[in-house]
């Protein structure tokens, strides 16, 4: 633990520099001073905007000049709350959020295996590399790709068609998208998961066989419920970050294909009405919310 | 152990993932060279012509220099800022310290978009017009974090008899910083740097609610790709940024083991 405030040996001509002095009879200053620039930006910046984008979710705009009423009102949550159109934008994000963090746990979970517990240690480091590079390489980058293997003359259509199938015409529809967020989001689902199986003693899936488990039988009842905090931890980003996102609707999604994100990016662009962002904004935010306490009940958090 | 036949089901599980993850990057680098400036497969010829248009557009020019001034600034004040706060909520005994080091992780577990709004209603409502100062100011905010956790992770590793050590031996307050810590997280110091440079250099969400009218690189990528326009040339940028973001992942793992990497969800 902390070695500056426990039982330190008064430091040799402390006394004689005031200052090291002060520091030295209040051990509590130093961290105080160190926190202070890092805690003002923070507080400055960064919770100021967030309470400026409260505050703005109930002011609302004047449709004739698109000037600011800074006047009390929750029409805008009311319109979310009425209007359908908003239903369907809203469950269409969350829904592709929930498949596309299922897709990615069916994806993740043999692989993570395969590196936790069957991989040598030198292709357990190559393996782990291999999905780091993916995870940070741009984002941009790796959503165009799939534009250039999904449209019509793309790499998809030409495997398809040299293997005898007909050309699959998923370029700029929802299918296109849940592929997308299942490929790029990925490497957020395996770190957590391999992580969590590797921490499994092999101890304990001997003792379950010296019971009589078949290996299946052990996976399934030790493994798995051991490993799920870790699951449940890489569901938190594939499922934030699919619920936030809006870059990749607007480059692969089709027409209809509008996420959450994509009305607040619009309103704040186009129609230039920050107050309906600002109340659209606090639903993602709502979301995760009841996602993050779920996420603590399964036990996500000791998994980091 | 598992059998034989779940052995191979496993590896040949992998290998399959390991194909869907890299055969997209790997055809991006393939389409750079691409003679043809329409993007089908197969591409008829391999050509270094795009590379040459592409360093010299101008806007693209803009963009590139645009992304390095807000990433080298950026990373120089969460470099600063981070390791203050890692420093401080290391040495911190009192309750607050939970909801502090909350505070400075919220940024990466709020959507990029609430970020991004909030930012944008803040500057809009404080009159400050949208410049290279706004971008700086959005990015630093989520590459605090970065370094944040990778020096905040050494130090709870670093031995504190090591400094306790120092200190029986004379040394001063100052001393023991200088020849003791700062030599013992360095590392992770460099490469918490290392990767919020490239979180800086590829972010897009935030940024296009801080940047006003000017294009980094990342948002001049966006609205060529939305507008279907100059895709030569996206090709190479497009490879170029791929470069630029996993060259410091790579050294940055060199320097930490690959955890500092693996610790760091990106603030998408």
């Amino acid at each position: 633990m902390s070695v500056a405030t426990a039982r330190r040996p008064r430091p040799k001509g402390g006394g004689a520099v005031p200052f090291a002095g002060l520091l030295w009879r209040l051990p509590w200053l130093r961290p105080l001073l160190l926190l202070a620039p890092p805690l003002a930006w923070f507080v400055v910046i960064y919770l100021a905007s967030l309470a400026t984008l409260l505050i703005t979710a109930f002011w609302t705009i004047n449709p004739f000049t698109t000037q600011i009423v800074q006047v009390w009102s929750t029409d805008n949550f009311q319109r979310i709350i009425n209007e359908p159109a908003y239903h369907s934008i809203i469950s269409r994000t969350v829904i592709m959020a929930a498949a596309v963090t299922v897709t990615d746990a069916v994806l993740a979970f043999p692989f993570a295996y395969y590196m936790a517990r069957v991989a040598s240690r030198r292709a357990q480091t190559l393996l782990f590399a291999a999905v780091l590079l993916p995870l940070w390489a741009s984002y941009l980058a790796r959503v165009y790709a799939w534009i250039l293997i999904l449209n019509h003359n793309g790499v998809l259509n030409w495997s398809l068609q040299s293997i005898g199938l007909p050309p699959a015409n998923i370029g700029y529809t929802n299918i296109a998208m849940w592929v997308v967020f299942s490929y790029i989001w990925l490497p957020f689902m395996i770190i957590p998961t391999y992580a969590a199986l590797e921490r499994v003693p092999e101890t304990l899936l001997e003792a379950a066989a010296d019971l009589g488990a078949r290996r299946w039988r052990a996976v399934r009842d030790v493994m798995l419920p051991l490993a799920l905090p870790g699951v449940v931890a890489g569901s938190i980003f594939t499922f934030s970050l699919t619920l936030g996102d809006y870059i990749t609707p607007i480059l692969v999604g089709g027409a209809g294909s509008s996420f959450i994100g994509n009305v607040i990016y619009s309103n704040v662009g186009i129609a230039n009405n920050i107050p309906f962002a600002a109340s659209l904004a606090a639903v993602p935010v709502a979301i995760m919310a009841v996602y993050l306490l779920l996420a603590q009940r399964l036990g996500a958090f000791e998994a980091f | 152990m598992e059998g034989f036949w779940t052995r191979m089901v496993l590896r040949l599980w992998a290998a399959l993932i390991l194909l869907f993850l890299f055969v997209p990057i790997v055809l991006i680098f393939l389409y750079a060279f691409n003679t043809s400036n329409i993007q089908s497969w197969p591409i008829p010829g391999l050509t270094l012509k795009w590379f040459t248009s592409t360093w010299n557009d101008p806007d693209v020019r803009r963009a590139l220099t645009l992304s390095l001034q807000a990433g080298l600034v950026a990373t120089t004040l969460a470099l600063v800022l981070g390791s203050l706060a890692a420093f401080a909520i290391y040495r911190m005994t009192w309750f607050g310290k939970e909801v502090v080091s909350l505070l400075f992780i919220l940024p990466l577990a709020l959507p990029g978009i609430v970020t991004g709004i909030a930012l944008n209603a803040f500057f809009s409502f404080g009159g400050i017009t949208l410049s290279l100062l706004t971008i700086v100011v959005g990015h630093t905010t989520f590459c605090i974090v970065v370094v944040y956790n990778n020096v905040l992770a050494r130090l709870r590793r670093t031995q504190g008899s090591l400094l306790e050590a120092a200190m029986d031996l004379g040394a001063n307050g100052f001393q023991v910083f200088r020849d003791i810590t700062l030599p013992l997280i360095s590392t992770s110091v460099v490469a918490g740097s290392m990767l919020a440079f490239a979180l800086s250099f590829d972010e897009v969400i935030v940024t296009t609610f801080t940047a006003g009218a000017q294009n980094t690189l990342p948002l001049w990528i966006f609205g060529a790709i939305r507008l279907g326009q100059r895709l030569p040339e996206v090709n190479v940028v497009v490879s170029f940024v791929i470069l630029v973001t996993i060259i410091p992942v790579l050294i940055a793992a060199r320097l930490t083991g690959s955890g500092g990497a693996a610790r760091v969800p990106a603030a998408r």
